[in-house]
């Protein structure tokens, strides 16, 4: 735990940096003024546009050193836990649960929201949940049809179908 | 007396037949939502925010989805201790202190028994609390409406001094939650000059060409949503933090409803008077500071209940008093963060942080003037909650074995479909796929952090927050010529500034005193 504790500590705070770098960054229709010239107090204008997400980046900065710190002095709880980030059985569930969340956002592009919807929920009962074929099969429809519904055809939000648009033709005839 | 005019017809409004259907489903899912391990309020909103346009593009107002997302956190408030006492797992984190005493009494064959007190005490709150609600809030309204762009500003700053001092969390973990939840609330146009920030991909132009570039660039440009955040870490990261810490199974008390025996039990409640005084009362005074809500006011209405009492040695072993008081106090508490967000615009729990967006989404304007511009809005929403208070008492009491039952549903059940909702409800709210993958994103980091113990509440505070308070701070800044006194010599804005510098400093004394002693052997 320890280790992830400073690593996440030295990951956060290169991404401060890289915020106040931004922070900092022109505009782009006037590259006559500096990088850092929006920082600052702009007489007659105020506080810059990069003023306050510059100083609070710097402010997550040093929060992040002081992370750091109590890390390597082993003042704050994860840095003195011997159990570690995460387990084998919390490795796999992540895999398993954020490989079938990547997973419905791919299946997304080819089988549209409502087909991703229902093979999502088929691998989740299936695999993760270890139900019975007929709970999961039953869930995973019955899911994409109330989206379907609620969606499409009650707020008419009509979501992405991918290459089944065309098994929707006949429902938009009856139903929009 | 004009008050209480406003308050009978918001009352009429909010028993309208829509209104009326809205709060009992909103209590129905609170309920569900509140009871089931691993979900809270927050949750029950987030996820359930972008389902609620639905609701506004039907009625043409804001009052119908938020009078249904109050309904929710009311119910979310009463079904926290279903779990508590019969799983001996909290619900929600505004009910572990309802499992000090409502699991031993459960274990003693008496869960019905803490059942219905919790629900009473949660009833005796929640009213306490909409009076105490319906007396200050429109006067606090009224002092506020004299307030400027510091005071406004110094009473932010008062928020998050509260998270750092009062929070109980890491502070520097808790300083950098708010300071990151106030950058990238400032992505996309700066709204006073006009100048882009913060639009990240051009240094990827190199790896992935220039149109995927120009894509981030339009897609950054127009801001990173609050939704996107705000389900991000409650529909995902949180989902799979539960999933990850919630293995082993749990097993259910056993209960005994019968409507005998709840009649039994609400005749047997007056025992319970002290503790329920005392949470009704503590508990909305805490929900009132910005950013402790529910889970202080009823873990501290616990301990002044045991402090208190002449039998503290019972505590702990199944006393009703330390059922009812934390029971009163997260409901009554519930109530009281919606004052400083009703009056001031400014919220006292991560739940009103999401409430106050979605009235931000619906075209409204916190703050002062609400009450005096938008009379349609609040009195009607300040009546739902008395009518939403009753029904959530109502539907306790009478599907206790519904909600027992609902909660023998497994977890892999109900997790798929939330993460389903999550996904769709975020597209369906802005309809842009990249949104979605974001949130993903956001999710897998707020359950790496989560596990580090970086409290995430005051980064969706700030996200809500900062697109508030930096204007505020500018144009401050702007009229005193740059000069900082300015927070510290108006008569408002400066107690209120030094009280935040206080709040902020304390633990930080602490800190560095404690670091400057070293180590102690414990460690």
């Amino acid at each position: 735990m320890r280790k992830a504790e400073l690593v996440t500590a030295v990951l956060l705070g290169v991404m401060s940096l890289y915020f106040m770098w931004k922070a900092g960054e022109p505009p782009a229709w006037n590259p006559d003024v500096g990088r850092f010239a929006n920082v600052g107090f702009i007489e007659g204008e105020g506080p810059g546009s990069g003023f306050w997400p510059f100083w609070l980046s710097a402010v997550m900065l040093i929060c992040c050193i002081w992370i750091f710190v109590n890390g390597i002095r082993r003042t704050s709880p994860p840095s003195q836990s011997t159990e570690p980030f995460l387990d084998e059985y919390g490795r796999l569930q992540l895999i398993l649960v954020g490989g079938g969340l990547i997973g419905f956002l791919i299946m997304i592009y080819f089988a549209g929201f409502y087909g991703a919807i229902f093979l999502f929920m088929l691998y989740y009962l299936l695999v993760l949940g270890r139900h019975r074929w007929t709970t999961s099969l039953a869930i995973s429809v019955a899911l994409p049809v109330i989206s379907f519904f609620f969606f499409d055809v009650a707020m008419r939000i009509v979501l992405p179908k991918g290459y089944l648009e065309p098994l929707f033709l006949p429902l938009y005839d009856i139903f929009l | 007396m004009d008050v209480l005019i406003q308050l009978g017809s918001g009352i009429l409004t909010a028993l309208e037949p829509l209104n009326l259907g809205l709060a009992i489903l909103g209590v129905v899912v609170g309920l569900f939502v509140g009871a089931m391990p691993g979900l809270g309020s927050v949750n029950g909103v987030a996820i359930l925010l972008p389902f609620t346009f639905v609701i506004q593009q039907a009625t043409g107002s804001a009052t119908s989805p938020m009078i249904f997302l109050a309904a929710i956190y009311y119910g979310a408030m009463y079904g926290g201790a279903i779990s508590s006492i019969t799983l001996g797992i909290p619900g929600a984190s505004t009910a572990v202190a309802t499992t000090f005493d409502g699991r031993p009494l459960a274990l003693k064959g008496q869960a019905d028994r803490a059942l219905v007190v919790a629900a009473v005490a949660s009833f005796v709150g929640g009213t306490v609390s909409n009076i105490l609600f319906t007396a200050f809030a429109p006067p606090l309204a009224n002092v506020a409406l004299q307030f400027g762009d510091p005071e406004i500003f110094a009473l932010m700053l008062l928020a998050f001094a509260t998270f750092v001092g009062l929070g109980g969390d890491d502070i520097p973990k808790t300083i950098f939650s708010i300071c990151f939840g106030l950058v990238v609330a400032t992505v996309g146009f700066d709204i006073v000059s006009g100048e882009p920030r913060l639009i990240f991909g051009s240094e990827l132009t190199w790896a992935f060409g220039d149109a995927a570039t120009q894509t981030a660039n339009q897609w950054f440009s127009r801001g990173i949503q609050f939704l996107v955040l705000a389900i991000g870490v409650y529909g995902i990261g949180e989902m799979i933090w539960t999933i990850n810490s919630s293995r082993g199974g749990t097993s259910m008390s056993e209960v005994k409803v019968s409507f005998a025996r709840v009649m039994a039990s609400i005749r047997s409640f007056p025992e319970a008077w002290k503790g329920t005084t005392i949470g009704s009362l503590l508990g909305f005074f805490v929900g009132i500071l910005p950013a402790a809500g529910a889970t202080p006011g009823s873990l501290m209405s616990y301990g002044v209940a045991k402090m208190t009492s002449s039998n503290p040695e019972e505590y702990g072993r199944g006393s009703v008093d330390g059922v009812a008081a934390p029971e009163a106090a997260n409901n009554s508490a519930s109530t009281g963060a919606m004052l400083p967000m009703m009056t001031l615009g400014i919220p006292g729990s991560p739940t009103t942080a999401v409430l106050l967006a979605g009235m931000v989404i619906w075209g409204l304007q916190p703050g002062p003037l609400l009450f005096s511009d938008q009379p349609d809005f609040v009195w009607p929403l300040v009546g739902s909650f008395y009518i939403s208070n009753v029904i959530a008492l109502l539907v306790n009491l009478a599907f206790i074995p519904l909600f027992l039952w609902v909660l023998r549903m497994p977890f892999t059940i109900l997790a798929p479909v939330i993460f389903v909702l999550s996904l769709v409800g975020v597209y369906a709210a802005y309809q842009n796929i990249y949104d979605v993958w974001l949130m993903v994103l956001v999710g897998f980091g707020a359950f790496f952090l989560r596990v580090l113990d970086y409290p995430l509440a005051p980064a969706v505070l700030a996200i809500v927050l900062g697109p508030i308070a930096e204007p505020k701070l500018r144009q401050s800044l702007l009229f005193s010529d740059g000069d900082v006194s300015i927070f510290f010599t108006r008569p408002i804005a400066g107690p209120i500034t030094v009280i935040a510098i206080i709040l902020i400093l304390l633990p930080l004394v602490k800190v560095v005193r404690n670091q400057l002693r070293g180590p102690s052997p414990a460690e």
